[in-house]
């Protein structure tokens, strides 16, 4: 028995996958009207290539941007561009959309051509993903061929396929495992071969075993590892992932590929296989529907562009009220304010809260218990930021590393008084990243 | 069907985990349950009503400092019910009831609501109210018995006892014998009310322990400290008590490792500070009770480590995770 790897600190929230995690993905009815937010990943606002008016078809590209940190948009139903305009997005902001009329009719482009992957040359493979629009699908959205592009002094050793999906709730990883096991082998040999290594690992936490036996068979005879992770949360975060896995600790303030590792969600894996195999770009992904509330919780396989609201309607009347709508897992997903927002390429799921389960408990007093630093998995002490931050002392905040927090919210899920420390200290980091910035503009001026 | 009504929307996390202040007291209130029953049990109705006594003082000092001074009024917490048990549990039977009602005083009002009440205070509650109370009432305080008091027994008639810790070699108990905390003939021994049965104290902190409110860190570093600190002093562990684990099975030493030394509000929060907060504490206790003037040390020596406490967290403040110097 291999001893599972894990990394320090941590939470053991009910996992709550039971809803979905046996139910086959399924299809969806499409919805009359597809919203593409300008905004899908983190970097360049995309500067839509297409005008009212204008026929499209599933995997047109319909927006781009010249900035090398960015990525192209596609359709994902044949239609018209019907307007360009403000929409609500899922991070509660209003962005410039490009808004399309479903003619139903799926026509496909024609430029959707499969490649094999080995007859172009490993740097043409990040272009090719590049042009697909494909981006990091467990939500945090950042382009996959800056990750397949690190600067030339830095030799990548190692990808791993984040496969922990360590949120409670979510499956939709755990299904792609299971239902599509090649696309995710195929993915990672293109990254394996982009970087000319062999080392490649899939990591899968513990409560997945099905999902486990699958890859482990399927990748018998292949350089891929698979590796079995303790179920914890944040099992998933980047640096915690590259740890349990590599035990290698990625400096603060640098990226993995400082560490010569890479590391690709499941979905986006999928995603780039999926472009090599059939020559579609991202314009489809799968999502959780789940909650308490929801008849029947299932993973849909749904266009991107689709209005939530179609998808909360089509599963069916909900068994009671809806008090809180997450759009991802309860742990770091984003609450919304309305159910117009459309899936974009990072929305993983979206979870249904009742009035109970929304409650936000009342804050009292910190009994200097401890927990919060026991939890923390990057060995901070929330209880001191929190102090500091309400007495608006940001330099100490920076001394006990604020910039470091990755927002996973152990600590507040764990306090026994209900303190709101991530919520305080996503706050004073910013505040402490912006003195960190100035400072370094100074630094430069000079 | 679902229209934009209004929505909770909040910051992240969205679920917590399913615990509370309450129930962590509520635990430690179950771990101090064993011991008060043997208390009870060897020193008769008398220890009973200073537990009632020291409870009720405690939740009704903070009731009322609360309404006077306009705060919330968190009795509901529970917190002044184990400062209540914890006082009561290291006073010995035969103190006046008078007495419990001032230590619950300073232990509340003093040294926890007047420094801004539960998490705020810097020393423990109930060892500063039994501190308090030993400074200004030594006889009192240090007058032990072997026998089983009812309520109203007039205190000055008893028959006090030595205790083990002041080396009387005839009333040296043995290893079992503190485990139970009674002679083979039947009788208590001396001591404070829920400190004289090691079985009642660990089958508690065990329970702490599983419930996980608390650690090992702190009460095993304690008390591995005390036995090499008689051994590197006085060169065998078995001093005080007279057998095996004499050094640690004596006095309040168990007692004050699992239920005093692990008060949270008073404690360093990372693990190594814990440790060397766990060090002090018996690196403090022995220097007291082999040279110092008080026979017993464990309250001092708490006390003297709480005020560290702040210190040790700033000192002991663990590395980030991927910290690199020059960062």
């Amino acid at each position: 028995m291999n001893r599972k790897l894990t990394f320090k600190g941590g939470v053991h929230p009910k996992d709550n996958k039971n809803f979905t995690s046996s139910k086959p993905i399924r299809e969806l009815e499409q919805s009359q009207e597809l919203i593409f937010p300008l905004v899908q990943h983190i970097g360049a606002p995309c500067v839509p290539c297409v005008s009212v008016g204008d026929v499209v078809c599933v995997g047109t590209k319909i927006a781009d941007s010249e900035a090398f940190v960015s990525a192209p948009i596609h359709s994902s139903v044949s239609g018209v561009v019907k307007a360009i305009e403000k929409r609500p997005v899922p991070n509660g902001n209003m962005i410039d959309s490009i808004i399309i009329e479903n003619d139903f009719k799926n026509t496909y482009d024609e430029n959707i051509k499969p490649v094999d992957y080995k007859t172009v040359s490993p740097d043409e493979i990040a272009k090719i993903v590049r042009e697909a629009g494909i981006v990091g699908m467990g939500g945090a959205t950042f382009p996959t061929h800056v990750k397949l592009t690190p600067p030339p002094d830095k030799k990548i050793d190692t990808v791993i396929i984040n496969g922990t999906e360590c949120e409670p709730y979510l499956t939709s990883d755990h299904r792609i495992m299971l239902e599509n096991p090649e696309e995710i082998i195929t993915g990672l040999k293109i990254m394996l071969y982009r970087f000319g290594i062999s080392n490649g690992h899939i990591a899968i936490e513990e409560n997945k075993p099905d999902a486990i036996a699958v890859l482990k068979t399927k990748t018998a005879n292949e350089t891929i590892k698979v590796d079995v992770l303790k179920k914890k949360y944040p099992q998933g975060g980047e640096k915690q992932l590259i740890y349990a896995v590599t035990k290698r600790k990625v400096p603060v303030g640098k990226l993995p590929s400082d560490v010569g590792v890479v590391v690709i969600n499941i979905d986006t894996c999928a995603a780039i296989a999926r472009r090599f195999l059939y020559g579609t770009p991202l314009y489809r992904r799968i999502v959780t529907l789940v909650g308490t509330p929801v008849n029947d919780c299932v993973n849909y396989r749904v266009p991107i562009g689709t209005p939530i609201k179609h998808i909360i309607e089509k599963n069916g009347e909900l068994k009671c009220e809806t008090e809180k709508i997450i759009i991802g897992g309860p742990m770091m997903g984003v609450s919304q304010f309305t159910i117009d927002v459309p899936i974009i390429k990072g929305t993983s799921a979206i979870l249904l809260l009742t009035k109970d389960e929304a409650k936000i408990p009342e804050e009292s007093s910190c009994i200097r218990c401890g927990k919060c630093v026991e939890n923390c998995p990057m060995n901070l002490m929330p209880l001191y930021l929190y102090e500091f931050y309400k007495k608006d002392d940001i330099d100490s905040c920076e001394k006990y590393g604020a910039a470091s927090c990755i927002e996973c919210g152990c600590c507040s899920y764990g306090c026994p008084a209900k303190k709101n420390l991530v919520q305080n200290i996503r706050v004073a980091k910013q505040q402490v990243m912006a003195n960190m910035r100035e400072r370094a503009q100074k630094q430069e001026a000079k | 069907m679902m229209e934009n009504l209004k929505f909770t929307v909040s910051s992240t996390p969205h679920i917590r985990a399913n615990n509370s202040v309450d129930d962590i007291m509520l635990d430690v209130i179950l771990a101090l349950m064993p011991a008060a029953f043997v208390g009870v049990y060897y020193f008769g109705a008398r220890a009973l009503a200073i537990i009632l006594v020291s409870v009720i003082s405690c939740v009704l000092f903070e009731y009322l400092y609360q309404k006077i001074a306009r705060k919330k009024v968190t009795i509901n917490d529970l917190s002044a019910v184990v400062t209540g048990m914890l006082l009561a549990f290291v006073l010995p039977v035969t103190v006046p009831y008078y007495d419990v009602v001032i230590g619950a005083f300073v232990a509340i009002v003093i040294t926890k609501q007047l420094f801004g009440g539960i998490g705020h205070n810097f020393m423990n509650p109930a060892l500063i109210g039994r501190a308090f109370l030993l400074a200004s009432f030594p006889v009192a305080l240090t007058k032990f018995t072997n026998l089983r008091l009812g309520i109203t027994e007039k205190i000055a008639d008893v028959v006090t006892s030595a205790t083990p810790l002041s080396d009387n070699p005839d009333a040296l108990p043995t290893f079992t014998e503190q485990l139970l905390g009674k002679f083979s003939n039947g009788m208590p021994i001396g001591g404070c009310i829920g400190e004289t049965c090691i079985a009642a104290i660990l089958l508690g902190g065990a329970y702490l322990v599983i419930r996980r409110v608390i650690s090992l860190r702190i009460p095993l570093s304690y008390l591995i400290t005390m036995v090499v600190m008689a051994l590197l002093f006085k060169g065998r562990v078995d001093i005080f008590g007279g057998n095996t684990l004499g050094a640690v099975f004596s006095g309040g030493v168990c007692f004050g490792a699992f239920f005093m030394a692990t008060d949270y509000v008073t404690t360093p929060t990372t693990r190594l500070g814990q440790i060397i907060f766990g060090v002090g504490c018996g690196f403090l206790t022995s220097v007291i009770r082999f040279w110092g003037g008080y026979p017993e040390g464990v309250t001092y020596a708490i006390l003297f480590m709480n005020v560290l406490t702040p210190l040790i967290d700033k000192w002991i403040k663990p590395k980030a995770f991927g910290f690199v110097k020059n960062a």
